[in-house]
């Protein structure tokens, strides 16, 4: 917890001064709005957080939501497959892109950089030379469960939400109370040792990149019928910069064996009432990306500057 | 002239906590080569790190050819002449050798281009190589040259800043006996051209044969200094130490005579030509001699499962073992204590617990979850029986001392059950207080029945530890030697290869 407590305070400031500018902040339909949102890119920036530990990165994100977006959407409304089962191929496709990724990064060596980069120009043509590159869409009913399950409320929570939840508390246990989980942090610090203990390292880098393209699957279904319509051209572009963000605001170190799902859920939360912030001030919309980029910066640089202290101190 | 080139005088540095060093004087002269000893913790490296301007004494002063000079960073130790040459090498292994003896300070042309002058670099540094004993052209790239002609190359660099003392810590720790030797002559051929040296090792071997005066450092003061004639090992650890060591090796039940550990026609990666067949009993410790590159290192890396072996079999209580990576090595009770331990032995950013559990954490589990009280019971029994000097279970790995983190690794090991242990270089850069515990902890596990292979290019280790000496040379095993053929003349004679009749 003690790791987490500069971003923590960070996004509490953020909050009250939001909140005390506006008060719509605090307003039922816009915390519901936010944790939605956090809900959907909190789920794949957990899994983007398990490969960053392992020292890898994974920037297909964005294009994975696109494609798998227009093979969802061509599976439920033109071949008319069954909901259960369509969403089930296209986890099963997205996994198989997971797996396909960490074979050439634990097998063949290559850097993951250049692997995921490579994913993220191909998805992206391959989604729209599927779709015609033409807006693919899900129509305003039908689907029943799915949609409900995906857009719809617990009580007064947003599913995404409390499918957030539970992917964090899984993830919380399996990374920071398992085998696996200490596997996983051995192998981003120093593979080479991790490997001389008897950890099957290939495999851990491995199994990362799968469970992390599992994760992303389970947000693009939610970020697809939250859009409800697929243009294959934007569709998630820049995603993976956002779970890349969450998970550096949130203590993880690029150099990999560093990180904690707490600290990349409360970083997720911090660029989405950043988000928030800049539409409800009123900030020139167009300075977006810049107001973000800014609070990264700095979130980073003090977090950096706070941790030189501590580790003064002992 | 001044009778001294270097005088540090009554230098006393407080660290928070520490008396790093309480009024210790040290001088040295033109030509002369001092060799400063003492344990981890003596205050050497404070030392050394004050007169490289890394730290500033608290009091005291440092008189360089009888002028009083202020050393604030290692650009004014560079300045005064003072050049160090560090254990781990600071050398670009992309960059030719001329590349890096000029490194920083590379000769150009070409006006505002600053384009490199190639040629003058060369013919420079042709000099200082011939000086420091190194003939090879200045253009050979670095990555050819062996871990020995690297530090020649560092030697060239300082007597190209015009240095006029050298400081070399622990240069030896990775070099093989003949490169050793040839290190120690660029030594006395240094000093016969004026050049001053002070000489830090834990080898005290290479002392006696190189050093002018000793000058034992002990808890931060001076302990006592030895003139060349009186230079012994027995009086340099007693100075070490405080006391006299009695027993550095200690010798235990002996081998039971049925082999227990059996290679057989082991083909490695690195030399596939040839074949390594060996035994080794319970309760006995078999050590590895031979010259580094003689495929040592590599053996045990083949029987570990690091780099799989091309053929061979290994077997275990008469059972053949299949291992293809470190997890089947480990599964089957052979473990490996690798030479590089900062970097294949612990992972120096985690704790002491993590890495004493790290592999066999399935063992504080239940349903593949680590049970906290589990853990932390296994590291502390580990801690206490292997006397590891840590703040806690807590501390990361990295902040130990040298002697320790090898703790720890044993310890890893240790919580798992034993039946093949293989040490590689156990001891390097551990000091004498350290290394004894090691021999006695290698000893313990011999007599509870493990069977024990040791690598080490320290003579005298391999000869005070093992009761049986297999010698490498180029990839095979040139011989074995009993305990009454132990000498190092014998062992030499494999090791280079002329087969003894």
């Amino acid at each position: 917890m003690k790791k987490e407590l500069g971003i923590t305070m960070l996004l509490i400031v953020l909050c009250g001064t939001t909140a005390m500018l506006n008060h719509r902040f605090l307003g039922a339909a816009n915390l519901q709005n936010m944790a939605r949102l956090i809900g959907m890119y909190g789920i794949f920036s957990i899994g983007l957080g398990l490969v960053i530990i392992t020292g890898g990165i994974d920037l297909s994100v964005g294009s994975v939501f696109a494609l798998q977006g227009v093979v969802l959407a061509i599976l439920l409304r033109e071949w008319h497959w069954h909901w259960v089962i369509a969403v089930l191929a296209s986890l099963a496709g997205v996994m198989a892109l997971g797996l396909f990724h960490g074979l050439m990064v634990a097998r063949v060596r290559m850097q993951p950089f250049i692997v995921t980069l490579c994913g993220l120009l191909f998805y992206r043509g391959l989604a729209r030379y599927i779709a015609h590159d033409e807006t693919k869409g899900f129509g305003t009913g039908g689907f029943g469960m799915l949609r409900e399950l995906a857009t719809g409320n617990l009580g007064p929570l947003p599913m995404p939400f409390v499918v957030l939840i539970v992917v964090a508390i899984v993830a919380y246990v399996v990374l920071h109370r398992s085998v696996y989980g200490r596997h996983l942090y051995a192998v981003g610090r120093n593979e080479e040792a991790a490997r001389y203990s008897g950890i099957d390292s290939r495999r851990v880098i491995l199994s990362a990149y799968v469970l992390s393209m599992l994760l992303t699957g389970v947000s693009g279904v939610l970020i697809a019928f939250y859009t409800n319509s697929i243009s294959p051209a934007n569709h998630g572009s820049f995603y993976e910069l956002y779970g890349i963000a969450a998970a550096v605001l949130g203590g993880c170190s690029l150099r990999g064996g560093e990180g904690s799902i707490l600290g990349i859920v409360i970083g997720t939360a911090l660029l989405q009432v950043l988000q928030n912030l800049v539409n409800l001030l009123g900030i020139e919309s167009s300075l977006n990306f810049a107001v973000m980029g800014a609070v990264i910066f700095f979130g980073v640089l003090v977090d950096q500057a706070l941790r030189a202290r501590r580790a003064q101190k002992t | 002239m001044p009778a001294s080139l270097l005088e540090l005088k009554n230098i006393t540095k407080r660290f928070p906590g520490v008396l790093a060093l309480d009024d210790v004087s040290l001088s040295v002269g033109h030509g002369e080569v001092v060799a400063l000893i003492g344990e981890n913790g003596a205050g050497k490296s404070t030392l050394m790190n004050i007169l490289g301007g890394v730290h500033q004494a608290d009091a005291g002063e440092i008189l360089f050819d009888g002028e009083r000079v202020v050393i604030r960073s290692v650009a004014d130790a560079l300045s005064l002449g003072i050049g160090f040459i560090h254990q781990e090498l600071h050398v670009l292994d992309n960059l030719d050798v001329a590349g890096n003896v000029f490194l920083g300070r590379e000769p150009f042309w070409g006006g505002r281009l600053r384009l490199i002058d190639r040629r003058r670099m060369a013919r420079e540094s042709e000099v200082y190589l011939k000086r420091s004993g190194l003939a090879i052209p200045p253009q050979t790239p670095l990555q050819d040259l062996s871990p020995a002609q690297r530090q020649m190359v560092e030697i060239a660099k300082a007597l190209s800043q015009n240095a006029r003392l050298i400081i070399m810590d622990e240069p030896t720790s990775s070099l093989t006996l003949s490169e050793t030797e040839r290190l120690l002559a660029t030594v006395c051929d240094l000093s016969e051209h004026g050049v001053s040296v002070i000489y830090i090792s834990h080898r005290l071997g290479e002392i006696e044969s190189c050093a002018d005066r000793v000058v034992a450092l002990r808890d931060g003061r001076n302990a006592g200094e030895l003139s060349a004639g009186e230079v012994s090992h027995q009086k340099m650890v007693s100075l070490m130490i405080g006391r006299k060591l009695e027993d550095l090796y200690v010798h235990g039940k002996g081998p039971q005579p049925t082999p227990y550990f059996q290679v057989e026609g082991l083909r490695t990666q690195y030399r596939p030509r040839h074949r390594i067949s060996f035994d080794v009993a319970r309760g006995e410790i078999l050590g590895f001699a031979g010259l580094v590159g003689a495929g040592r290192s590599e053996m045990a890396q083949a029987v570990f499962g690091v780099n799989a072996p091309l053929a061979g079999t290994v077997r275990l209580e008469d059972r053949p073992l299949a291992i293809h990576s470190p997890r089947d090595a480990i599964a089957a009770g052979v473990f490996l204590v690798p030479e590089d331990r900062r970097h294949t032995g612990l992972i120096t950013e985690m704790t002491v617990r993590e890495n004493i559990t790290l592999a066999g954490l399935r063992r504080c589990a239940t349903w593949l979850l680590v049970r906290p009280d589990r853990e932390t019971e296994i590291a502390r029994r580990q801690v206490e029986a292997l006397r590891i000097k840590t703040p806690g279970i807590e501390t990361q790995a990295m902040n130990l001392s040298g002697g320790n983190q090898q703790k720890v690794v044993l310890a890893k090991w240790l919580s798992l059950e034993p039946k093949v242990i293989i040490f590689d270089e156990p001891t390097r850069g551990i000091d004498v207080g350290a290394k004894a515990e090691i021999y006695r902890l290698m000893r313990d596990l011999a007599d509870r029945g493990v069977a024990v292979i040791m690598i080490s290019s320290d003579m005298e280790e391999v000869i005070g530890v093992s009761d049986r000496i297999a010698v490498m040379h180029e990839g095979e095993i040139a011989g074995f030697l009993k305990r009454d053929q132990f000498s190092e003349q014998a062992i030499m004679d494999l090791a280079v290869g002329s087969k003894a009749a």
